[in-house]
């Protein structure tokens, strides 16, 4: 399991490869928190490598959306499999995330 | 069941176990992704639907899992996790038992897609275990034990 972060353009792009658990959310959030730190601002997180989530997983991508928020910008996420899916519409979080369908379509007008 | 494998022959089932499972794991959040591989592999092998294989099972065993090492035994090293499963023709009844005092579930157990409680971070992995599980129960038994029950379809 681990966290690359590439940028494309002024976006950086979050890739979970494995699981996104207790086990490994801290370093999901230092590595994003030190982005935001830098200056970046805008963050896409493509779960196309992504096993499972947890709800240690699911409350740190909760807590960098408002992160994000509260320094002016924004988190998006996509490519998430159908179980993911469930994942987030079952704790509603769903309504509280853009999630796209695929990369492209996420990256319109962020 | 048999008496529990010790830390030291984790390797092997690691690697070879299958069902029933009986396992003690340190408190370790390390050990969680390789039992639930385990736990999810074996399910696989028996033909557990895919949602219960990528899904149910290896979420709601994170969730015990993680409660029993971080809040039951405090991650505390010289305290053991038991992770005890089995499947029958029915059902696949996961145990986890720590050595701590136990909590009441019902009463810990709040809804996080209030939407008040949407924004919050932490909260919903006993929510989760509810939802993905057929059963959830507490009980002690020389320690506090969550018993987590997923019906084959």
């Amino acid at each position: 399991m681990s966290f690359a972060i590439k940028k494309q353009g002024d976006v950086c792009i979050v890739d979970v490869e494995g699981q996104l658990i207790v086990g490994n959310r801290q370093e999901l959030k230092q590595k994003v928190l030190d982005e935001i730190e830098r200056g970046e601002r805008k963050f896409l997180v493509d779960f196309s490598q992504t096993g499972y989530i947890d709800s240690s997983g699911l409350g740190v991508l909760v807590s960098l959306s408002k992160k994000i928020r509260e320094a002016g910008g924004e988190l998006r996420l996509a490519n998430l499999n159908d179980d993911l899916k469930t994942l987030f519409e079952l704790t509603k979080l769903d309504t509280l995330f853009h999630i796209a369908s695929n990369r492209d379509e996420a990256l319109k007008n962020l | 069941m048999s008496e529990p494998a010790d830390h030291a022959s984790l390797d092997t089932v690691f690697d070879e176990s299958g069902f029933p499972l009986d396992v003690r794991i340190p408190s370790d959040l390390r050990y969680i992704e390789r039992i639930v591989g385990v736990v999810t592999r074996s399910c696989a092998a028996l033909a557990f639907p895919a949602r219960a294989c990528n899904l149910q099972v290896p979420v709601a065993l994170t969730e015990a899992l993680s409660n029993a090492i971080l809040y039951g035994n405090r991650e505390d090293v010289t305290k053991g996790v038991r992770v005890r499963a089995e499947v029958s023709e029915r059902a696949l009844v996961m145990e986890v038992g720590d050595e701590g005092g136990g909590f009441d579930y019902r009463a810990c157990l709040h809804d996080p897609t209030d939407p008040g409680q949407l924004e919050r971070e932490d909260g919903r992995g006993l929510f989760l275990m509810s939802r993905l599980m057929d059963r959830v129960e507490c009980f002690t038994d020389g320690g506090h034990v969550v018993r987590l029950t997923l019906h084959r379809r």
